[in-house]
């Protein structure tokens, strides 16, 4: 497994929601829900998910883009996706 | 030309305005009960449009988080809210019972608090990130009689305090479409079927203008959170408010962002729109910056009334986000919650082509006390100037606990306000002692430090207490202290607010542990799960640090300003009293 299949995204994902959160429990971080909604995320939680996001994968991720990580199918498929293009040249 | 659609200010002429200013007159724009039988907030919101020309005009057009959309017209909306009141006087509930509301921002939230008006009762909203401890503070404490909210609320956070609360009798349960596990709850009622049984028509009983309409909390530095008594008269300050320091006219499109948990939610969320005719839009969803620009353009908003944490979160966004969409319609921006800084006034004018309106006022003073006006120029990082009919100064405190009013511009002292004002709190619920402290010498105290200028700007310095806002929230740190020394492991807990960029502060904890406890990543990670659910995400501590021991008086009191100071590596000030040096 390595660490830009789905599944290994999608652990670190719960990860580092537990991480913001560590009331949850793992179990309740399910696919088809909205995680700020119904896991009681406010958005201070939120950025500092995506925070946290950013420091274990390197990527940075622009304000623009949040939105795509309201489900967690949602920010698997992003960071999947970035993951998979090489970051261009520098500048 | 698109200049030649803005009209003119409601509010054209301050210094005349305020020369001229009386309160009778603000009453008169008010139409009171048929009959001259008082005057109730309800009908001022909703039934005096109903039964008029504007009947038809949407009220409420409220966007779901899912991409639904409903309006309910001013008719609708006095239909449903009599429905409500019919429901209360079928429980029984008597006039001047409190009815708690704690839900998302759906119609039925403001169907409750408008029908809770009419009928006599009080309506108490309950901010849905709350955990448990603190709602059943706020429920004692307000001897709640009858809770509205969600059956997905209502299973995380109340159905285990029920035991604690037997004076909330009637539990009514908004049935959500995507319910999980749908289906009857022992001991609550189903709300939309109780409602399409209900008549409605309702007769709003005679109102006394000083009856308790409203009850919001707020927190103070020690002691429990304190209820602050609002009454029907409130709506007088709620109205005059939104025509000066909101620019509101019949028929604009306004946008409140605030939660109605809170005060700005209700007062300039519910109220004030609604008094002066407008369409209110409501947004379940959380701040999406696209979303939200998506919402001005599509909904022609004219008005826009916002808070500093969102607006920060705004600017991290590119500036030609904002240009992709059309924000023709709008023509005045507002904010409150914390002082919003100049940068950010500066970015409204540049970015969105329209400067942003600080304000301030609190729970205590019910609606906006002290604003940038329209028709005045604002000064980037200034509250703005008091309202025609209100009188503010600034005060020191004398040594035999008297305080002087300061004349002479740019000295810091506490912010206070003539009594008198329709919407000033009336009393602290249960509390008298504390509500009389809040008077001294004529003045209410505000408990914010500021300063004026030689023009009459005031500006905010800092709080007297201490009190944390967090992302435009008061948190009081003995609530949030009191949870922590529940766990097992901590000994002693202080909480200050740690400056943040977005939220303005974040609430950090210390604690120092019991004997036989470690401070290890572990503990810690436990500590901020214990305190996320007894407090929920916006009371809880973001950042929790370990002490061998916290800094204390002699008399013993832990003393989080020195905390502060050295979190912040400020100077740590006159510290002779302190007793136990902190070995960090």
């Amino acid at each position: 497994m390595s660490a830009s299949d789905p599944a290994s995204i999608e652990s670190t994902v719960i990860d580092a929601l537990l991480d913001v959160a560590p009331d949850l429990e793992r179990g309740e971080i399910k696919r088809g829900i909205d995680l700020r909604q119904d896991l009681d995320i406010d958005s201070m939680d939120f950025l500092n998910f995506i925070i946290r996001l950013h420091e274990r994968y390197g990527i940075e991720i622009p304000e623009a883009d949040y939105p795509r990580f309201a489900t967690l199918e949602g920010c698997v498929e992003y960071i999947g996706e970035r993951l998979a293009s090489p970051p261009g040249p520098p500048g | 030309m698109a200049a030649a659609r803005i009209p003119e200010p409601v509010l054209v002429d301050y210094d005349a305005a305020r020369a001229s200013f009386r309160w009778e007159e603000a009453r008169a724009l008010l139409d009171g009960l048929p009959g001259g039988r008082g005057l109730n907030i309800a009908h001022e919101a909703v039934d005096r449009h109903a039964a008029g020309p504007e009947g038809e005009r949407v009220a409420i057009r409220w966007l779901g988080k899912r991409g639904e959309r409903r309006d309910l017209t001013y008719h609708d909306l006095a239909a449903q809210s009599s429905r409500f009141a019919n429901l209360l006087t079928d429980l029984g509930v008597a006039r001047g019972e409190r009815v708690f509301v704690l839900a998302g921002r759906v119609p039925e939230l403001y169907v409750a608090a408008l029908g809770t008006l009419k009928r006599g009762a009080v309506f108490s909203p309950l901010f849905a990130a709350f955990g448990p401890e603190p709602l059943a503070t706020r429920l004692e404490l307000g001897d709640g009689r009858v809770l509205v909210t969600t059956p997905r609320l209502y299973r995380r956070k109340v159905a285990q305090l029920r035991d604690r609360l037997p004076g909330l009798r009637h539990i009514l349960l908004i049935r959500e479409a995507d319910d999980d596990e749908p289906g009857e709850i022992p001991g609550t009622i189903d709300l939309l079927s109780r409602l399409a049984d209900a008549s409605d028509t309702y007769t709003i009983p005679d109102t006394d203008p000083e009856e308790m309409a409203l009850l919001h909390f707020t927190s103070g530095t020690t002691g429990k959170p304190k209820g602050a008594v609002h009454v029907h008269q409130a709506v007088v300050m709620h109205h005059i408010a939104g025509r000066y320091a909101l620019d509101l006219r019949p028929g604009d499109v306004f946008w409140c962002t605030a939660d109605p948990g809170w005060v700005t939610g209700t007062s300039f969320g519910i109220i004030a729109p609604l008094t002066n005719g407008v369409t209110m839009i409501v947004d379940e969803a959380e701040f999406d910056a696209e979303r939200w620009y998506g919402i001005l353009e599509a909904e022609k908003v004219n008005v826009w009334y916002t808070a500093p944490t969102a607006i920060r979160m705004l600017m991290r966004m590119p500036n030609e986000l904002p240009q992709r969409f059309d924000r023709s319609a709008l023509r005045f921006i507002a904010s409150v919650g914390e002082p919003l800084n100049p940068e950010a006034v500066i970015w409204g004018r540049e970015v969105l082509g329209l400067p942003i309106h600080d304000n301030w006022w609190q729970t205590e003073t019910g609606g906006i006390m002290i604003a940038n006006l329209r028709c005045l120029e604002i000064r980037p990082g200034s509250m703005g100037k008091p309202l025609p009919g209100i009188d503010a100064g600034i005060v020191e405190h004398r040594e035999d606990g008297s305080v002087v009013e300061i004349s002479e511009p740019d000295r810091e002292g506490e912010l206070a306000l003539r009594p008198g004002w329709p919407s000033m709190f009336r009393a602290y619920l249960g509390n008298e002692e504390r509500y009389k402290k809040s008077f001294v010498g004529g003045w209410y105290l505000s408990g914010d430090l500021a300063r004026r200028d030689a023009d009459g700007y005031y500006w905010f310095v800092g709080r007297a207490d201490d009190v944390i806002k967090t992302s435009g929230h008061l948190v009081g740190p003995f609530e949030v202290e009191s949870a922590l020394i529940e766990h097992p492991a901590v000994a002693e807990a202080a909480v200050i607010g740690k400056p943040d960029p977005v939220a303005g502060a974040i609430i950090k904890a210390f604690v120092a542990l019991h004997p036989g406890h470690e401070g290890s990543p572990e503990l810690i990670r436990e500590l901020m799960a214990f305190a996320r659910k007894r407090l929920g995400p916006t009371v809880a501590p973001r950042e929790i640090e370990v002490k061998a021991e916290l800094p204390k008086t002699r008399s013993g009191k832990i003393m989080r300003r020195l905390l502060r100071a050295r979190e912040l590596g400020l100077p740590e000030g006159d510290i002779s009293t302190l007793e136990t040096p902190s070995s960090s």
